[in-house]
Formats: C-alpha cells, sequence, structure tokens
C-alpha cells in the first residue's frame, strides 16, 4: 500500500520532535489538526517568497500566476470531492463555512417555525451556528436521537422530521465517536421531503473518499489543516443554485462588480461572491499541495490503513480492564474511552508524560456528555503516519495509566 | 510540614484530596457567600468558588464543579490553608502558592502540603488546573479589599 515510515520522513514535525518529556513522541491528535508534510510547507513559501502579490485583476505576471494558482487550487478541491469548480468556495475553515450556510441560506430562506434536525454529537461548529439563527428567527433546533452506542439511523431521522423540517445538518463522521453516517441515504430521504442536508466532512474527507454528486448532498465543509493543509483555510461546497440563491454574511472588497451611491450592489456569481478581502493566499497554496500530497497516497489507502491501524489498537486496548471505550464498533480513527477512575485530563496529563499527544475533554461536543455519561473523555484519533509502534507505546502507557500523577513525580 | 516529606507521601496527599476532598461543596447558605466562577479554554475544570468573610477574615470557604486531580486538590487544600486567616494573611499564602507554581522563590513556611504541587511544572499544559482555584480566591478576596 505505502510505506509508513518513508511517509514519516516527509514530516518536518517528525524530525524535529523525536522526543517529548524524553520519550518516544507519538502524535494521535489528528481529529484537532494535522502535521504538515514539507511539500505544503515549500508550497506555502512560494507564496510568501516568489508570488506575494494579492490575487484579482493583477495586471502583471506575477498577478496572474497567483490567480492561476487560485483557480488551480479550486480544481484541484473540486476534483478530489467531484464537485464542479464554481461549486468550491474557499473560507477560513469548516467553522467558518457553517456559519456562512446558517447566515447565507437558513437566515434567509427558514421562516417562524421551520426546523433544524442535528445531533447531541455534533460539534460546536454545527451547532451554535443554528441556535443563533433560530433565535433570531424564532426557528426550531431539534435533536435527532443517537441509538445506544451513540449512531444516528435512518429511522430516527424519519421519526424527527415532520412538514417544517427544512435542513438537517450532520458530520458524515463525528469527532467524538468516530462513526460513518450514511449521509447519501439521508440525503435520498431528506429531498424526498425536500429537506436541504448540510453534511459536515471535518472527519471525513481527509480520511475517505467523499464524491458529493454520489452522496447527493447540498452543502458539504471540511478545513484544510486536518488534512495536512494549513490553518486557516477550508471549503464550503454548495449546489450552485443554492449557492446562487444565498446570500454572503461578509461582504466588501472582490466579491463585487458595482455599487453606486443609492446602495445598489452587484456581486459576483459564486463562488467568487463569498470570497469578499484578501484571500487567505498561502492558504490556498498550501491546500493545493495537502490535495497533491493525498492523491499521492491515495485516499482509498489512507482509509484502508487506518481501518486497519484502528482494529489493530481496538484489539490491543480492548484487553485492558480498566479502559471504558466508548466506541469499539466505530470505523473511523477516532477511539474515544476512559481510564477507570481517573479524570479525563489527568490521563491525558499522563500519557503527555509518556510522550503521547492525546485530547481531553469534551472535544466541542459538548451535548455529547449526557448521552456518555462522562463530562470528559480521552480521545486517540489517527492519521496515516502513525504506525503498529504508536499504538503499541500507547497500549503500554495505558497499562499503568492508574498511576497518572507519575506524570509529577518521576 | 516537614521537609522530609518524600514523593510518595505526595502522592498520597493529592489523592486524597483528590478522592476525599474536605471542601468541595456548594454551601447550603449560598447567598451569605461571596463567589466566584471559574473555567478555562485549556482546560475542563468548571468550578464555583464560594468564601465567607466576616471582620476581615475568611471564616469558610468551599469549592464545587468539574475538575481534574489538580485542580481538585489543590483547591481544596488552598481552602483549608486560608480559612481563618485575615485577608492579608490569606493573599500572602495564595502569593507564595503562585511563586512556587511558577518556580519563582517562594516562602515554604506558609504553604504547608501545599507543597506537593511543586512539581506542577513538569506539565506546563496543568499549571492552569493547578492555579484555577488560587486565581479565583485571590480573586475574591482583591474584590473585597
Amino acid at each position: 500500500m505505502f510505506d509508513v515510515n518513508k511517509i514519516k520522513n516527509d514530516f518536518p514535525m517528525f524530525k524535529n520532535n523525536k522526543e517529548m518529556q524524553g520519550k518516544n513522541f507519538v502524535y494521535f491528535d489528528n481529529a484537532s489538526t494535522t502535521f504538515k508534510p514539507q511539500s505544503v510547507i515549500e508550497k506555502i513559501n512560494k507564496y510568501y517568497t516568489t508570488e506575494c502579490v494579492n490575487s484579482h485583476r493583477g495586471d502583471y505576471d506575477i498577478a496572474h500566476k497567483v490567480d492561476e494558482q487560485v483557480l488551480k487550487t479550486r480544481r484541484n478541491v473540486a476534483k478530489f470531492i467531484n464537485a464542479d469548480v464554481n461549486e468550491v468556495v474557499f473560507t477560513s475553515g469548516a467553522t467558518m463555512s457553517l456559519n456562512l450556510i446558517a447566515r447565507g441560506y437558513g437566515e434567509k430562506f427558514l421562516n417562524k417555525g421551520d426546523e433544524i434536525l442535528i445531533n447531541e454529537a455534533e460539534h460546536a461548529s454545527d451547532v451554535l451556528p443554528w441556535f443563533e439563527i433560530a433565535r433570531k428567527k424564532g426557528l426550531i433546533v431539534k435533536f435527532i436521537p443517537l441509538d445506544e452506542k451513540g449512531r444516528i439511523t435512518l429511522d430516527s431521522i424519519k421519526a424527527c422530521v415532520t412538514d417544517k423540517t427544512k435542513i438537517i445538518s450532520i458530520a458524515q463522521v463525528s469527532n467524538v465517536l468516530g462513526y460513518k453516517n450514511d449521509v447519501k441515504e439521508i440525503c435520498s430521504f431528506a429531498h424526498s421531503k425536500s429537506i436541504i442536508v448540510c453534511v459536515d466532512g471535518a472527519q471525513s474527507v481527509p480520511h475517505m473518499k467523499v464524491d458529493v454528486k454520489d452522496i447527493d448532498c447540498d452543502f458539504l465543509i471540511f478545513s484544510a489543516h486536518k488534512m495536512c493543509g494549513p490553518t486557516g483555510i477550508g471549503i464550503l461546497y454548495g449546489k450552485y443554485n443554492l449557492l446562487n440563491e444565498m446570500d454572503s454574511f461578509l461582504v466588501g472588497g472582490g466579491d463585487n462588480i458595482t455599487f453606486d451611491l443609492g446602495c445598489s450592489v452587484s456581486y459576483l456569481n459564486p463562488p467568487e461572491k463569498f470570497e469578499a478581502g484578501t484571500l487567505n493566499l498561502a492558504g490556498i497554496y498550501g491546500l493545493d499541495a495537502a490535495i497533491d500530497y493525498i492523491n499521492t497516497i491515495g485516499i482509498e489507502n489512507i482509509e484502508k490503513y487506518e481501518t486497519e491501524l484502528r482494529k489493530y489498537a481496538i484489539s490491543k486496548l480492548e484487553k485492558n480492564q480498566n479502559l471504558i471505550i466508548y466506541n469499539k464498533d466505530a470505523d473511523s480513527g477516532i477511539i474515544t474511552l476512559n481510564y477507570k477512575g481517573v479524570f479525563a485530563q489527568d490521563e491525558a496529563t499522563y500519557l503527555n508524560s509518556k510522550g503521547i499527544c492525546v485530547r481531553s475533554g469534551q472535544h466541542c461536543a459538548k451535548l455529547l456528555t449526557n448521552f456518555l455519561n462522562a463530562n470528559a473523555t480521552v480521545r486517540i484519533s489517527m492519521y496515516f503516519y502513525n504506525t503498529k509502534d504508536d499504538v503499541d507505546i500507547l497500549v503500554e502507557a495505558l497499562e499503568k495509566g492508574g498511576d497518572f500523577l507519575d506524570a509529577y513525580f518521576n | 510540614m516537614p521537609i522530609s516529606i518524600d514523593d510518595k507521601m505526595k502522592r498520597e496527599i493529592i489523592i486524597d484530596h483528590y478522592n476525599s476532598p474536605v471542601y468541595k461543596k456548594t454551601p447550603a447558605n449560598v447567598k451569605d457567600f461571596l463567589q466566584i466562577h471559574m473555567d478555562s479554554v485549556s482546560c475542563i475544570d468548571n468550578i464555583y468558588i464560594y468564601l465567607k468573610i466576616e471582620n476581615n477574615i475568611i471564616k469558610e470557604a468551599y469549592f464545587d464543579g468539574v475538575a481534574c486531580a489538580i485542580s481538585t486538590a489543590s483547591t481544596d487544600i488552598l481552602c483549608g490553608l486560608i480559612l481563618n486567616k485575615s485577608k492579608e494573611e490569606a493573599l500572602y499564602i495564595l502569593e507564595q502558592y503562585q511563586n512556587m507554581i511558577f518556580e519563582k522563590e517562594y516562602d515554604e513556611s506558609v504553604l504547608e502540603e501545599a507543597v506537593v504541587f511543586s512539581n506542577t511544572y513538569k506539565q506546563a499544559a496543568r499549571i492552569k488546573c493547578a492555579t484555577i482555584g488560587c486565581n479565583g480566591m485571590k480573586e475574591i478576596i482583591d474584590g473585597k479589599k
């Protein structure tokens, strides 16, 4: 498939962090953000060192190169998710993309009493924008119940849908429980009821093949930094007719054709309509290289590799009787657990003392704590550069996970 | 607090105050207390601190909420330390505690059990947890000066 040790050499973070706390460095916080290969860093540098001018209607050679690169990245993203190039909007990240949909579409087209369906496992960025527009416009946010394992089923969605339901917003892969939701099936049902579906792809697009035409989702959003790209750049995919009719909540330079003293404005067509202000050009350069890098490895290979690595990790972790694993049956690289009797943050600090980066807390899914009956959890999240050795180090450290004060006294 | 306290004892003290905190509760007559809510984006700790100050003396001290071992144990120990102290004495103790956490010169003689946190610097990400209670107490007392 691919040689993971060779791949690791592509990432300066591994070269520059051989150890943490005097131990071999292991990074299992990829659901938060991922490392960047040298090619991405070089591409960002290329912008700053050789093509550092603004995009949009530059009348000189270098400005033209920048415009070409912006279009190249847009095409690369479009191909990656099987969209049309004009359906790809650059945003600052998944959070901005979701805000843009809520404000630009939801606030414009939903009316008092209309319902938005989300669920308790959603990330704050797929909850709060809906809360905000609900408060402003008298909309109702409803929660699709999770099954006993924390999954969403089509039946549970069907049970929640009424003739007032206008939008379903759902993560393709939950960032805490890591289940893959069958968004294709959900879209098919939703469209039969004229419901718009917004898919949060922040935890799916970096790890599996996502084809917007196959899924037939109305919107898909994701961030570059979770897929080896830079921070501060992300994507909003929307079906062109939807993008065309919705408003941008950010207006200003770069998104309009003309305006006059009578406050009359003519905006550009999508996607530029949504891209007011100077774009994160270095980010756009970097995202292009990130997609190239992932394509070189192959997104299907990445998914296969992570599935195997997860299976390996679960098979080892489930032997540890002191662990509560909340999502044994999930199929992504996210494993959420607690060590019995140890507060998640104390466990994460202990793992830090063993050189292992994990995240503890509520992982921005604060509504899920009721479901899990745990104030906080430890989240292990993998990417294609993690190895079985990494898993072994984690498993060994967790053998003595009860001695969490070792972090301060050893 | 003898200087000879060893690491094993330190660990036992932390665990003891974590598992069986003395001052972790919301007082029944909560309206008689000065209170502050402390939380942080960098950790899960989310606690309320309650102090009753009469005639310049800390008469009662409690805390409650969700907190890790380090913040629970440190807040619990500090509640005990400032009890029945004048505001000035309490502030002095809290400042010495902070100095210890931030690896500055400090007066160990007033810290008693709180010296168990002298190793916090080893886990820099947890300094917030070790100081969340302390910061809240200082804010309440300072505000009432």
